[in-house]
């Protein structure tokens, strides 16, 4: 006769096998990338211009580019990602409406990202007249971001208790001097979650830009946002694809830099939220 | 006055809820005002059927049949390899493990979901392409295998993340009723919990692959990129977003290529409609 506990102990030892299987590779790929990146990472690396073809020199280019396609990126999504959730969470109605704006949202978090980029191309370059612009990029790379800022934002302002906008209406305040004074400052930590998770989003983001902003090979900083610029993600890949015989110590040294970037930013997130959950009061 | 300011806000307000609908649209109508112009020079049947994709040839050959398989063996492949073991994790995460475990598991998953997807297809060029190279024996290891390798781990955390919300969202009442009646654990999970979450798992697969379909940079730079009919899952293939990231640097603005490149688009914004709206339904399937 089967044993049921013999069954549930091998059931139980293939999910933990699994698991396994997820998590080992995840750390592998960190530790890897650390151990071979580090040695090519000093003030020089982070601080020069690449220089001989990409082959030497550093990537301060690239960082800085990526820095502004981020902080254009949350210029633009931040205001209307979180007017969105507001709309979403305090003044829609369950109707056919918002049920639309829903599944919009979900739309748009899963469109591929090379899509995003080909409408990038198609409306800010071609027919905005744009150019392979800064501007551009941080449009597309913002718009993309757009259901992440909403998605969180809608779900901190909706944790916030109900009983909180009652007293605070039921005192004579306006709805938009409830939501200003009472809903915002209490849904603050959770708003910054998703703003950070939209940016480290953007930071790694490689498709949306290829025919938006990114350049070759650029060795000067961007003038203003009608520039070009490289990013790091389109120099890893560049380096790593495009131009032979590049130094593996710099394409390890490259990708250590945007990991540490965009799993930095995370982590913020994650421990925004997780001091934010045991402080909760309600 | 401070009526007129509160309409103000209220109207403002709305007009950003409305934004995804409008971005949505506007990606699509963008796409198609671009995509549909190819359409003039080749019907719709050998655009999607035809074998030969060569762009640039005199005539151009604009079929996207070899684009359209080598995505679907990559995502079948990433979805033989990803579905179990995303599964079996969120069942891991849900269930059974220990409190502390479970969120040190969690923020982890949360971490590679993170990981740029250039990053992981630079990885996979220098660990997996060599290996599988070796293991098989082949002149490259550019193939459809690499990529859906490489591409199950970027829909894992997807998979893993909304599974184990529809495990976590099952009323406790199941749970509790299967083990006072004397079922095991596992039972409960594999006869209970499974069933029950069902709808919610089938959302997290779709969400998955489309994930996967999706996916562009890692794909690019570990599928070998050949644009022919693919014979198995050991030789190189090139996907329907490879291709657009590849040749739309190249094209010529306003030429047929670019065009094609447009009408690719349209085809990847349908499947990711499709595949979403789908999930959603599930997802709110469950919710009732």
């Amino acid at each position: 006769m089967r044993n049921p506990y013999r069954t549930q102990n091998i059931a139980f030892f293939f999910l933990f096998l699994a698991t396994l299987l997820i998590v080992i590779p995840v750390g592998l790929i960190i530790v890897i990338i650390i151990q071979k990146g580090l040695p090519a990472i000093n003030w020089q690396f982070l601080s020069d211009i690449p220089r001989q073809g990409m082959r030497a020199g550093g990537i301060f280019p690239a960082i800085i580019g990526t820095l502004y396609l981020v902080i254009g990126a949350i210029i633009f999504a931040l205001p209307i990602g979180l007017l969105a959730a507001i709309y979403l969470s305090e003044y829609a109605k369950d109707n056919l409406l918002t049920r639309i704006i829903k599944l919009a949202i979900v739309n748009l978090a899963g469109v591929p990202s090379v899509v995003y980029g080909l409408f990038g191309l198609a409306l800010f370059v071609v027919f905005l007249k744009f150019g392979a612009s800064i501007l551009a990029g941080s449009l597309t790379l913002g718009i993309m971001i757009l259901p992440v800022i909403i998605t969180t934002s809608r779900e901190a302002l909706e944790s916030v208790p109900q009983s909180f906008r009652e007293v605070s209406l039921s005192l004579g305040a306006s709805k938009w001097q409830t939501i200003r004074h009472i809903v915002l400052p209490n849904a603050i930590p959770g708003i910054l979650t998703g703003t950070i998770l939209g940016l480290g989003r953007a930071a790694g983001e490689t498709a949306p830009i290829l025919f938006t902003v990114a350049a070759f090979y650029l060795p000067q900083l961007p003038k203003s946002i009608f520039d070009q610029a490289m990013a790091l993600p389109y120099h890893l890949y560049v380096i790593s694809t495009q131009v032979p015989n590049v130094d593996e110590k710099i394409r390890y040294g490259t990708a250590l830099v945007l990991l540490t970037l965009v799993l930095f930013v995370n982590l913020i997130a994650i421990i925004i939220r997780y001091k934010f959950r045991k402080k909760k009061k309600w | 006055m401070r009526k007129i300011k509160e309409f103000i806000i209220e109207k403002l307000v709305l007009l950003c809820g409305l934004a995804s609908i409008f971005f949505v649209v506007l990606i699509f109508l963008f796409l198609l005002k671009e995509g549909l112009a190819v359409f003039k020079t080749v019907s719709l049947f050998k655009f999607l059927f035809g074998k030969n994709w060569y762009p640039i040839s005199e005539p151009a050959q604009l079929g996207i049949l070899s684009l359209i398989l080598g995505s679907l063996l990559v995502t079948l492949g990433a979805a033989i390899i990803s579905i179990p073991i995303g599964v079996a994790c969120a069942i891991y995460i849900a269930e059974i493990a220990p409190l502390k475990t479970k969120e040190i598991l969690k923020a982890g998953i949360e971490l590679l979901a993170a990981i740029p997807s250039v990053v992981l297809g630079f990885i996979g060029m220098v660990t997996l392409v060599p290996l599988v190279k070796s293991i098989f024996h082949l002149p490259t290891g550019l193939t459809a295998l690499s990529g859906s390798i490489m591409l199950a781990f970027m829909a894992m955390p997807t998979i893993v993340s909304i599974a184990e919300d529809a495990l976590y969202s099952i009323p406790k009442t199941y749970k509790e009723g299967a083990l006072a009646l004397g079922a095991t654990h596992w039972q409960t999970i594999w006869r209970v919990m499974l069933p029950a979450a069902s709808s919610g798992i089938l959302a997290a697969v779709m969400l998955g692959i489309g994930r996967v379909v999706g996916e562009t940079m890692a794909v690019m730079m570990i599928t070998g990129n050949a644009a022919v009919i693919p014979q198995s899952i050991l030789s190189p293939v090139r996907t329907l977003t490879a291709t657009i990231a590849a040749e739309m640097g190249e094209a010529v603005v306003g030429s047929e290529h670019y065009f094609a490149l447009f009408a690719i688009g349209i085809v990847l914004f349908i499947i990711s409609f499709a595949i979403n709206v789908t999930a959603d339904l599930f997802l709110h399937k469950r919710q009732q």
